[in-house]
C-alpha cells in the first residue's frame, strides 16, 4: 500500500548517499566491485527517491550486495529473491526493486522463480553476477559452468551442459534482456541504467570475473589483445561490427548468423541492423546462443527492449480499480452479513 | 394416497453416498444451506475421494456427504448416520458399517446391476437377500423415474441422468419437512446460461419431492424444531471461507491492503479461490509458481507493509520451513494457514488428521520458535484468523494457523460479529529516524521496530543472518545465545495478550482431558454424556493456542490424578505435554483420515476411569 507521506527529493542525491556504513569483505580484485561501484552510479539519477529502493538477494557472493548500498534491503534465503520483490513490489508499486543474484542462487536453486518473474513481467530488476562456478561455498561448478571444466565437485571435469541465461530469459519472456561485463564499467553502467529505467522485468547477465575460483574466465573478452575480435557490442539500429580493424561484420544469412569479412565486401548497407524490440524470435535466439559456435564472438548490450507488454502489477491495480468500479469498495458490513444470512429471533 | 404421519426428532444425522461423479457433495451442501435457513444447528463432514473423478461404481471412488443436524446445539457431524442415501452398491457397501441399527437407507435400485454389484464386491443384491435386515430399506427407483420426469426434457439421456441427485434431494426435502426455495434460487442462478438445465434441475427435485409424498413407501416424515440458538444473525459457513473472511476482515480493521501468497494444494484451496473473489476489498492473490514463493512473496509482501498470509497443507509447509525460519529471523509479521491432512508424504490429501502439530512447532532448523493457533470449528476459522494476524501485529512474528482437513471443509451456521465488536488493529510503523535501529524493540512485548520501505530516512537491511540489535550481522557467540533467548521469550509473551482456556469441570479431581483443534465437538459431547452418567470428576482445557501452552495449564495438569490427550495423530500433543510438565498423561489416538467419534473418546475417558 502506497505511503501518504513527504518523500525526499531524488534530485540532489550523489553516489555518496548510497554508500552503507557496512565494509565490503568481497575478495580484492573480485569483479564485484565494479558492478557495486556502477549500481552506485545509476541509483543517483533513476529520480526515485532513496527510500523507494529496495534490494533484495539470496545467498552467494553476490548476494551480500545490499548490505554494501544504503537502501532498504533484504539479504533472504538461497534462491528465493525473486520470490520476496515479487512481494514487495505488489505490496508496494512505487517501489524501485532490485534483485541482485548470482549464477548458482539464480539458475540453479532459484531458477525456477527466475523464470517465473520473467513471464510474469513484474517491474523488477535482475542482476545476474555470472563467474561460472560457487564462490561462497569454495568453488563447486555451477550451472553456466562451462561443460568439462574441472572444479572442485568436478576434479574429471563436468559432463553437464551449462544454462546460457540470455536464453533463458528470452525464452522465459523477459522484457528487457541484456549483457554487460564486470571490466566494461562504461558499457556496464549504461546497461545498468537502463535496465532499472524499463517497465516490466528487466534482466542483465553481468559476467564477472571470480579471481579466486574461476579467474579469467572471460580474459578473452576483456583481454585489449583479444576483446576486439571476441566481442560484438550491440547497438539499436546499427549493424553489429566487431574485428581488430572493425572488420568484421555479423550476416544474417538462412536464419543464422555468418560473419561477414568487410576487408573482402565493404558494403555495410545490407547488413542486418540490430532492432531491440523487433520481437523476431529466431534472430533473437541466434544472436543469444552465437558465442556457443565456435568462432564466433560473444554479443554484449541489450537483446531486446519490449515496452509494449503490460506490468504484472499495472494487470492487477486495473483488475482491482475494475471490480470495484463494478461492485463498489467492499465494506466490513457487505463482507460479513452477504450470502445466505438468516436471524434467530 | 395414504394419511402420511410427521413426527418430530431433536437430532438426525443423514449421509448421501455416490459416485464421485454423482453430484454428492453439492446435494449435500444444498441439503445443509436448507436446514441452516430452517433455523437447525448443523455441522457437515463432505468425505469424498482425491480422485476427480473415480471410475464408476468403485468402492474407493465413493464420495459422501455427512451432516448432523438438530433443534439443540451440534458439535459433531455425528458418529452413525441415521439416514444413508446410497446412489448405487458401492455407495452402500462402504457407508452400511457406520450406519445405526434400524437406520432408514434410501437406495436407487436402477443402480444396483450385475455390474455395479460385481464392482462393488457384492456376490449377491444385498437388497434381495438377508444382509440389510435391521435397517429400514427404502427402495426407489432414482434413475427411472428421473428419467419420466425429464421425458419431455430436450437434454440427452446423459444429461438427464445426471439430474438425479435433486431427485434424491426432494426425497430427502420432503422426508424432514423442508422448504425448496433455497435450492430453486440456487439452480436459477448457478445453470443461469443453461435454461434446459435449470428446468430439468427444478423437475427432478419436485419429481422427488412429490414421488415421497404420494408414494406407499414413505409413510412417516420428520420435522425438526429451530434449533435455540443465541438470537442474532447467523450465516452457513466453511472452515476455509470463514478463515479466508477472517483475514480480510483483519486487513480491513487495520487499515491495510491483505496479501495472499499461495500454491494450490489439497485442502486448502478453496482459500485461495475464495480471496481471489475479493478484488474490491483491497486484496491481492498472488498464486504463486510453488509453495516456497507462496511465503516468500507473502514475507515481501508483509515487508513492504501488507497485512501478509499464505495458506497451504503439510506437505507445502515442508517446503516453506526455510522461509518460516527466515520470517522468525527478520521478524516480520506473517500467518502462515496449513490446512491439515492425512500424511506422512501425499498421505490422504482430502482426509482429516491433526499430524502437523510436531511439524509447525518444530520442523525447522536452529531455534526457531513461532507462535501456533489452531481453530476449532468451522465458524471458529474466523475468529482464529483474525486473531493470528493481531498476535502477527503485536509481536512481528510469523504466526502458524492449524485447521484441519474437516473443518476446512465442514459447515456450520457462523453467528456474525457485530461490526462494532471486532476489535481494533493498530499497526504502527516506525518513522523517526533519529538513533532509529532496525532490532530496537518495544519493552512490553519485545516487537522489534518494523519501518517499511518508502519511509525516508529509515532505509536499513536486514536478513536471514544473525545479527545484533543495531540489526548489523553479528558472530559474537554471547549476542547469538541473547538473541535466540530473546526471540523465544517474545513468543511466550504472546500469553500476555490473548485469552487464557477456561477449565471446563472443577479444578481438581480424577482425569483431565486436554484436546486441541477439531475435536473440539467430539470431545464436548464425550464430556456431557460423560457428566450425564453422573461422572464429575472429569475436568476438560481445550487449547487454542499451542504455542505458548497457557500459563495455567501446568497447574491444572498437577491437579489431576490422570492426564488424557485425545488426537488425530500418534500422539504429538501428548509428547510436548509429558515433556513440558513431567507427567504421564495417556493419548487417546486414531488416525483413519476422519474426525474422531464421541463414543470413542467416551469409551477411553471410561476406561481411563477404571484403570
Amino acid at each position: 500500500m502506497a505511503l501518504n507521506i513527504q518523500h525526499t527529493d531524488p534530485s540532489k542525491l550523489t553516489r555518496d548517499d548510497f554508500t552503507s556504513n557496512q565494509e565490503t569483505r568481497w575478495c580484492p580484485g573480485c569483479g564485484d566491485y565494479s558492478i557495486l561501484a556502477q549500481m552506485k552510479k545509476v541509483l543517483p539519477d533513476l529520480g526515485v527517491p532513496k527510500e523507494n529502493i529496495v534490494i533484495v538477494s539470496g545467498i552467494g557472493c553476490s548476494s551480500r550486495f545490499p548490505y554494501y548500498v544504503d537502501a532498504f534491503g533484504i539479504h533472504s534465503i538461497h534462491g528465493r529473491a525473486p520470490a520476496i520483490a515479487s512481494g514487495i513490489k505488489l505490496a508496494n508499486p512505487e517501489l524501485k526493486v532490485f534483485v541482485m543474484t548470482g549464477d548458482g542462487d539464480g539458475l540453479s536453486i532459484g531458477g525456477n522463480h527466475f523464470i517465473h518473474l520473467c513471464r510474469r513481467n513484474i517491474d523488477i530488476t535482475v542482476v545476474l553476477f555470472n563467474n561460472e562456478i560457487y564462490g561462497l561455498t569454495k568453488g563447486q561448478y555451477s550451472p553456466t559452468s562451462l561443460k568439462g571444466q574441472v572444479t572442485k565437485s568436478s576434479p574429471y571435469g563436468t559432463i553437464e551442459n551449462p544454462f546460457n541465461p540470455i536464453r533463458m530469459a528470452l525464452a522465459s519472456g523477459a522484457t528487457f534482456v541484456a549483457r554487460s561485463i564486470d571490466r566494461e564499467a562504461k558499457h556496464l553502467v549504461e546497461i545498468l541504467r537502463r535496465a532499472a529505467e524499463h517497465k516490466g522485468v528487466s534482466f542483465v547477465e553481468v559476467y564477472q570475473n571470480c579471481v579466486i575460483f574461476n579467474d579469467g574466465a572471460f580474459s578473452e573478452l576483456t583481454d585489449p589483445k583479444t576483446k576486439k575480435d571476441h566481442v560484438v557490442y550491440l547497438e539499436d539500429g546499427k549493424p553489429m561490427i566487431f574485428g581488430q580493424n572493425n572488420d568484421k561484420a555479423l550476416d544474417w544469412k538462412c536464419n543464422s548468423y555468418e560473419i561477414r569479412d568487410l576487408n573482402k565486401n565493404s558494403n555495410t548497407d545490407d547488413l542486418l541492423i540490430h532492432d531491440e524490440s523487433s520481437g523476431h524470435a529466431a534472430a533473437e535466439f541466434a544472436l543469444a546462443s552465437l558465442h556457443e559456435i565456435p568462432g564466433m564472438p560473444t554479443p554484449i548490450g541489450v537483446f531486446r527492449d519490449d515496452k509494449s507488454e503490460e506490468t504484472y502489477e499495472e494487470g492487477l491495480i486495473n483488475q482491482m480499480h475494475e471490480v470495484t468500479e463494478k461492485k463498489g469498495k467492499g465494506t466490513l458490513e457487505q463482507l460479513l452479513y452477504s450470502g445466505k444470512t438468516y436471524t434467530i429471533e | 394416497m395414504s394419511e402420511k404421519q410427521t413426527k418430530e426428532l431433536e437430532r438426525v444425522t443423514i449421509r448421501f453416498a455416490g459416485d464421485s461423479g454423482d453430484g454428492m457433495q453439492l446435494t449435500g451442501s444444498q441439503f445443509t444451506d436448507t436446514t441452516a435457513l430452517a433455523g437447525n444447528d448443523l455441522i457437515t463432514l463432505p468425505d469424498y475421494p482425491a480422485e476427480i473423478r473415480a471410475p464408476a461404481g468403485t468402492l474407493y471412488g465413493v464420495s459422501g456427504f455427512q451432516i448432523q443436524f438438530s433443534s439443540h446445539p451440534v458439535h459433531t457431524p455425528g458418529d452413525e448416520p441415521d439416514v444413508l442415501v446410497a446412489m448405487n452398491p458401492a455407495a452402500l457397501k462402504v457407508n452400511l458399517k457406520i450406519l445405526r441399527d434400524n437406520g432408514i437407507i434410501i437406495v436407487n435400485t436402477d443402480s444396483f446391476t450385475e455390474r455395479n454389484l460385481k464392482l462393488a464386491g457384492y456376490e449377491t443384491n444385498p437388497l434381495e437377500d438377508d444382509s440389510l435386515k435391521g435397517y429400514q430399506v427404502f427402495p426407489v427407483k432414482i434413475t427411472t423415474l428421473t428419467r419420466e420426469a425429464l421425458k419431455d426434457s430436450p437434454l440427452k439421456l446423459k444429461d438427464k441422468d445426471r439430474s438425479k441427485n435433486f431427485f434424491a434431494l426432494g426425497i430427502t426435502y420432503w422426508l424432514f419437512t423442508r422448504s425448496m426455495d433455497a435450492t430453486l434460487d440456487w439452480i436459477k442462478t448457478k445453470f443461469k446460461k443453461h435454461p434446459e438445465v435449470v428446468e430439468a434441475n427444478i423437475t427432478a427435485l419436485n419429481a422427488g419431492y412429490n414421488f415421497a409424498h404420494s408414494t406407499e413407501i414413505f409413510a412417516t416424515h420428520y420435522r425438526i424444531s429451530k434449533a435455540k440458538k443465541r438470537p442474532g444473525t447467523y450465516r452457513n459457513v466453511t472452515g476455509n471461507e470463514a478463515t479466508a473472511i477472517g483475514f480480510i476482515a483483519a486487513a480491513m480493521r487495520a487499515d491495510k491492503e491483505l496479501f495472499l501468497g499461495s500454491y494450490p494444494i489439497t485442502p486448502a484451496s478453496d482459500i485461495l479461490h475464495e480471496l481471489s473473489k475479493y478484488r474490491n476489498y483491497g486484496v491481492k492473490t498472488f498464486q504463486a509458481e510453488d509453495e516456497i514463493a507462496g511465503i516468500g512473496s507473502a514475507l515481501g509482501a508483509s515487508y513492504a507493509g501488507d497485512v501478509a498470509i499464505t495458506t497451504t497443507s503439510g506437505p507445502g509447509i515442508a517446503l516453506k520451513s526455510e522461509f518460516m525460519g527466515l520470517a522468525v529471523m527478520t521478524e516480520l509479521p506473517l500467518v502462515i494457514v496449513n490446512v491439515q491432512r492425512g500424511g506422512p508424504s501425499t498421505g490422504l490429501p482430502t482426509k482429516t488428521e491433526q499430524a502437523d502439530l510436531l511439524q509447525v512447532l518444530y520442523g525447522r532448523n536452529g531455534e526457531a520458535p513461532i507462535p501456533v493457533i489452531a481453530a476449532d470449528s468451522p465458524a471458529d476459522c474466523f475468529r482464529a484468523a483474525y486473531e493470528a494476524v493481531q498476535v502477527a501485529f503485536k509481536y512481528t512474528t510469523p504466526v502458524v494457523m492449524l485447521s484441519d482437513g474437516y473443518i476446512a471443509n465442514g459447515a456450520e451456521p457462523w453467528y456474525l460479529p457485530k461490526i462494532e465488536d471486532l476489535p481494533e488493529i493498530e499497526i504502527e510503523y516506525a518513522t523517526n529516524p533519529e538513533n532509529y535501529s532496525p532490532y530496537s524493540r518495544d519493552p512490553k512485548t519485545l516487537a522489534r521496530h518494523i519501518a517499511i520501505p518508502g519511509t525516508p530516512g529509515m532505509e536499513h537491511r536486514i536478513g536471514g543472518l544473525e545479527k545484533d540489535d543495531s540489526g548489523n550481522v553479528s558472530y559474537d557467540p554471547d549476542n547469538h545465545d541473547r538473541m535466540i533467548r530473546l526471540r523465544a521469550e517474545k513468543v511466550q509473551k504472546v500469553n500476555d495478550f490473548v485469552k487464557q482456556p477456561q477449565i471446563d469441570g472443577p479444578e481438581k479431581g480424577d482425569l483431565l482431558i486436554v484436546s486441541w483443534g477439531s475435536t473440539y465437538g467430539a470431545v464436548f459431547n464425550a464430556i456431557e454424556e460423560i457428566r450425564e452418567k453422573g461422572k464429575n470428576t472429569v475436568s476438560w482445557i481445550h487449547l487454542r493456542w499451542i504455542n505458548p501452552l497457557p500459563k495455567t495449564l501446568g497447574k491444572y495438569i498437577h491437579n489431576f490424578k490422570k492426564v488424557l490427550v485425545p488426537e488425530i495423530n500418534m500422539g504429538q500433543l501428548l509428547r510436548v505435554i509429558r515433556a513440558e510438565y513431567l507427567v504421564d498423561a495417556q493419548g487417546f489416538n486414531k488416525v483413519r483420515g476422519l474426525p474422531l467419534n464421541t463414543h470413542d473418546i467416551v469409551d477411553a475417558i471410561e476406561s481411563q476411569l477404571k484403570g
